[in-house]
């Protein structure tokens, strides 16, 4: 909720990006026959004029960007009951998260849904973070396309500063109630308590109430309450899942979540570590579109090509901007103002083929290998085996980004189940359109029958199995607005393959290890239990010490089984495997033809020392 | 059961320099176990192998000889773990009963040794048939006769005749025992069973029970002049022993009379040559030179018996029919005749079929025919 206050947005018109560069000062007029007429219908007269220029000019007016939401809302994710009130807390809690992480508070949230009526949800998100100034709060909440993440690029969670103005307009939409903010920046401080409501033809706020809460016990903070039309489902696609899956990605978060039904799921925080501040970076290079490029050269149209160049991108040195303007055969001094059409396009050319160093890949913030298990720990406690990846930064046009991988094998997962697959972009889990995933894409072409699991040909792996992919980036290329599915680029595919390989090699070693381990312990339990009935014998026969007796076997029965693959396997992972089962009266023992060792008599064995006195 | 009259002193010693080489035995079984362990060694027992393919028909002999390949029985082995440990039990028991002088039957030796084993739900035996092959396992593995551990089986099979013997110190007329017969003792060594005096001049050794009650219900053996046996089914021990020393001590000819089936026909095989499973004991037990007198698949024709006494062959019985025209020991023509005529009839037929006839037709014609014409395989 809180965007960050403390520096307010420049006022800057959104600029639409443009695919094609404006039309060039001196058109080139390319003659064509003018078409000829298709002939309407049967009439050969010309068709009759039915409003004039001025006529359709009056009634060309502004679009608001609330209007345009109510009509549009599925382009935000609340195309049904169910998907908004996921997109609800999914938007409040991004925010959160983020406000918390920038203004270096460890987060704490808690998740209300309430069932008002049936249909009808009363969705409360409350965090610990820095709290809103009071002049913001109309803005933030209840005004589309106002924020501070949309003018940088950099590492965070939401982009667009779309989500939760929109969550308030669907709420105010559906069930014509305000929303509610309370908000507090710290000690001594009030509480604003304030009710919103959007414009929606002005796309401005319209404060319903405004008042102070005196007692909030809240040091600082802000709680953001809507009431919409909502679904509460469960599944892939819910809530629960939303924010089971967050809390793996999100270790330092502690989290309260009061479900629908009444109960109450609390993670406590398992990480004291914020993640580190992702660094603001410049665009590379390699990843800059046309129309972004036109833009940063007439923001700043009386400096040269050159200045724009090194200023304006990361990697560009004085040198490399010469480099460019080589190719592009324009004069490095040449006014950035100057550049209309082809020039720019020939630069844009130019710069996307120059060497250049790869962006600085400290702009990206991966979760990081213990913090994922201890994510992934979280969520799954009795999971037998734990392992994560995270890969060293690499780039895809441009853009620098790290994939992870953390897998969690056995415990209370299914284990005659596809894997239960966790998607994550910039922290924040993925939960529709699995198909249409690049992630997806990598954990489908990953052979898991060599990590032995079973694998139907084309899906997923079947087993006791989570599987968690994080793609941290400065820009996540997601195959649409809606944000639900990672783009296949190459170089992301190939980052991803490579993790989820590592991981599952680690698995697989795993599973081999435990399985020559059960069997090991098996072998062990036999022996143990044997070694007192046959040192009493002996004992008895001899007349000598039983425990004597006893002791001289368990000293040589480490030279037939291999405890030490017992202890490694214990020690692999938090809970060990169970002590041999007493019970099942060794069934290798019980078969009547003895199915041992047939040989000559006279024949001298290796190590066993013949008794035989035949 | 224990002798205890015995005024033969010399036995007695016999016995007890007996039990002292059997002792001795288990004692080097357990000295070598912890031999090897000590060392860190597998313990292991070489056992030999009591199984068809490690047997062989010896020729001259004419017996079922166990031959020289063995299992190794390791205890750092799963798959022989437990029988390893549960042959430690037996022989333990073994030696406290040839200490105490006592015997128990293999199935007193089962409750002996049976326990639960601590820490679990794992009994060390978990059914006699698991311990009865222990046992054997234990005769060859230490090379010690069953009744030398002081075991035995459950006594099987009746006997009455002219003779008398001495068994444990007890006189017993066999003439005398009226309807019941006596019950041969599972162990009959010379030990503890004495031939006192014989008249008889042959051995009929009868499958059925009901065939020697109604024999002796006939007083066959007393018209007869012969020993009347029956080994109610497959001979057991005492029987074969008993069998042996009649055939070699008394010079006695023995006949076995047993039902028209491959069963039949491997009872009287065991007695003849010895089983595969007791084959390390074939030369104390084996009957080479016993005779078949029936009843043969040729008796139907023979004796024009009515088709009331068929019983159709099954399955079983053909494949057992056909395994057994495949041993060795009946590759001689006649026997080969033998079988192909029962599998060529189709049928078995019971020796009490010849009820069909008359009562009394076995005692008074069937056998006295067989015996006159000479018409048996050996």
């Amino acid at each position: 909720m809180a965007k960050s206050s403390a520096k307010p947005p420049k006022k800057k018109a959104v600029p639409p990006t443009p695919v094609k560069a404006p039309p060039p000062a001196e058109p080139i007029v390319v003659k064509k026959p003018a078409p000829e007429p298709v002939p309407a219908e049967s009439s050969q007269k010309k068709p009759a004029r039915r409003a004039s220029a001025e006529a359709m000019g009056l009634k060309q007016r502004d679009i608001s960007v609330s209007e345009f939401f109510t009509k549009n809302r599925h382009l935000l994710g609340f195309d049904n009951p169910a998907k908004a009130l996921l997109t609800t807390v999914k938007e409040a809690v991004d925010n959160s998260l983020d406000a918390c992480e920038e203004a270096g508070i460890l987060p704490e949230l808690r998740v209300e849904i309430t069932e008002v009526t049936e249909g009808r949800f009363r969705v409360a998100i409350q965090d610990n973070g820095p709290g809103i100034v009071k002049l913001q709060i109309p803005k933030i909440f209840a005004k589309l396309l106002y924020g501070s993440k949309f003018h940088r690029l950099r590492q965070s969670r939401g982009q667009q500063g779309i989500g939760i103005s929109a969550a308030g307009l669907y709420a105010q939409l559906t069930t014509g109630k305000p929303v509610l903010i309370v908000s507090k920046t710290g000690k001594g401080k009030p509480a604003h308590r304030i009710e919103l409501r959007i414009d929606t033809k002005r796309n401005q706020p319209d404060i319903v109430k405004d008042d102070f809460l005196n007692d909030w016990p809240v040091e600082h903070g802000t709680r953001v309450e809507l009431e919409l039309v909502a679904a509460y489902r469960g599944g892939r696609t819910g809530v629960d899942a939303y924010l089971e899956q967050t809390v793996v990605a999100n270790p330092h978060l502690g989290l309260t979540y009061k479900t629908p039904k009444g109960e109450i799921i609390e993670y406590p925080r398992v990480s004291n570590e914020l993640p580190r501040e992702p660094l603001e970076i410049k665009p590379h290079p390699h990843g800059v579109e046309l129309g972004m490029f036109l833009n940063m050269l007439h923001d700043m149209e009386t400096d040269t090509v050159k200045q724009v160049l090194v200023s304006s991108f990361s990697r560009v040195t004085p040198h490399v901007a010469d480099e460019v303007c080589a190719k592009a055969k324009i004069s490095p001094k040449a006014k950035a103002g100057t550049m209309h059409g082809e020039d720019v396009e020939r630069l844009h050319k130019a710069l996307g083929e120059v060497r250049v160093m790869a962006p600085p890949t400290n702009s990206v913030v991966p979760i990081g290998e213990e913090l994922l298990k201890a994510g992934l720990a979280r969520r799954f406690p009795n999971a037998e085996f734990m392992v994560s990846t995270t890969r060293p930064p690499s780039v895809y046009r441009g853009n620098p980004f790290v994939v992870e991988v953390g897998l969690a094998y056995g415990g209370d997962l299914p284990g005659d189940e596809p894997a239960d697959i966790m998607r994550f972009a910039n922290r924040v889990p993925l939960q529709y359109q699995p198909k249409a995933c690049a992630i997806s894409e990598a954990i489908y072409d990953t052979n898991w029958k060599a990590y032995e699991l079973q694998q139907p040909k084309g899906s997923l792996p079947i087993g006791p199995l989570a599987i968690a992919v994080h793609l941290a980036s400065v820009w996540v290329p997601f195959t649409s607005e809606a944000k639900e599915a990672v783009a296949h680029y190459d170089d992301l595919l190939k980052e991803m393959r490579l993790a989820v390989q590592e991981c599952g090699r680690k698995l697989g070693a795993h599973l081999r290890a435990r399985d020559k381990a059960a069997s090991e312990q098996k072998r062990l339990g036999i022996f143990q239990r044997y070694i007192p009935e046959v040192a009493a014998a002996i004992a008895s026969i001899l007349a000598g010490d039983k425990d004597a007796i006893a002791k001289s076997f368990q000293k040589a029965l480490p030279n037939y089984v291999k405890l030490s693959t017992i202890e490694q396997s214990n020690g692999g992972s938090q809970p060990p495997p169970q002590a041999p089962p007493a019970a099942e009266p060794a069934a290798q023992a019980v078969p009547k033809k003895s199915a041992s060792k047939t040989k000559e008599a006279p024949k001298k064995k290796g190590k066993a020392t013949q008794l035989s006195l035949l | 059961m224990a002798a205890k009259k015995t005024s033969a002193s010399a036995t007695k010693t016999a016995a007890a320099k007996k039990d002292q080489e059997t002792l001795a035995k288990i004692n080097k079984l357990a000295q070598n176990a912890l031999k090897s362990v000590k060392a860190g060694d597998n313990p292991a027992l070489d056992i030999r192998i009591r199984a068809l393919s490690n047997v062989s028909f010896n020729e001259k002999r004419r017996v079922i000889e166990l031959g020289n390949k063995t299992q190794t029985r390791e205890f750092f082995n799963v798959a022989m773990a437990r029988k390893f440990m549960q042959m430690f039990l037996i022989a333990d028991k073994c030696r406290e009963l040839i200490n105490a002088d006592l015997t128990l039957t293999i199935r007193q030796m089962y409750y002996q040794s049976k326990h639960t084993i601590a820490n679990s739900t794992e009994n060390t035996f978990e059914d006699q048939s698991e311990s009865d092959p222990i046992i054997e396992d234990l005769e060859v593995g230490i090379d010690a006769l069953r009744e030398e551990l002081h075991l035995f089986a459950n006594k099987r099979g009746l006997v009455a005749g002219p003779l008398v013997v001495n068994d444990a110190g007890d006189q017993i007329d066999l003439g005398q025992m009226g309807r019941g017969g006596w019950g041969i003792p599972s162990i009959c060594e010379d030990g503890v069973l004495k031939f006192v005096r014989n008249k008889a001049s042959f051995v009929l050794l009868v499958e059925k029970v009901a065939v020697w009650q109604r024999l002796n219900e006939d007083r066959f053996w007393q018209k007869n002049n012969c020993i009347l046996m029956t080994s109610e089914g497959q001979a057991a021990r005492g029987i074969r022993r008993l069998l042996q020393r009649f055939a070699t001590e008394l010079k006695l000819p023995v006949y076995v009379l047993v039902d028209n089936d491959p069963w039949g026909l491997y009872i009287y095989s065991v007695l003849k040559q010895g089983s595969i499973n007791l084959a390390y004991e074939s030369m104390r037990m084996a009957v080479p030179n016993i005779r078949f007198l029936g009843m043969s698949s040729l008796d139907y024709k023979k004796f024009n018996l009515s088709s009331a006494v068929q019983i159709k062959l099954n399955d079983e019985d053909i494949k057992r029919a056909q395994q057994m025209k495949a041993y060795p020991w009946f590759q001689d023509k006649k026997w080969q005749r033998e079988i192909d005529e029962l599998l060529h009839n189709k049928f078995k037929m019971e020796v009490d079929g010849f009820l069909t006839k008359s009562i009394t037709f076995i005692a008074e014609e069937y056998i006295p025919k067989k015996l006159k014409d000479r018409d048996w395989l050996q």
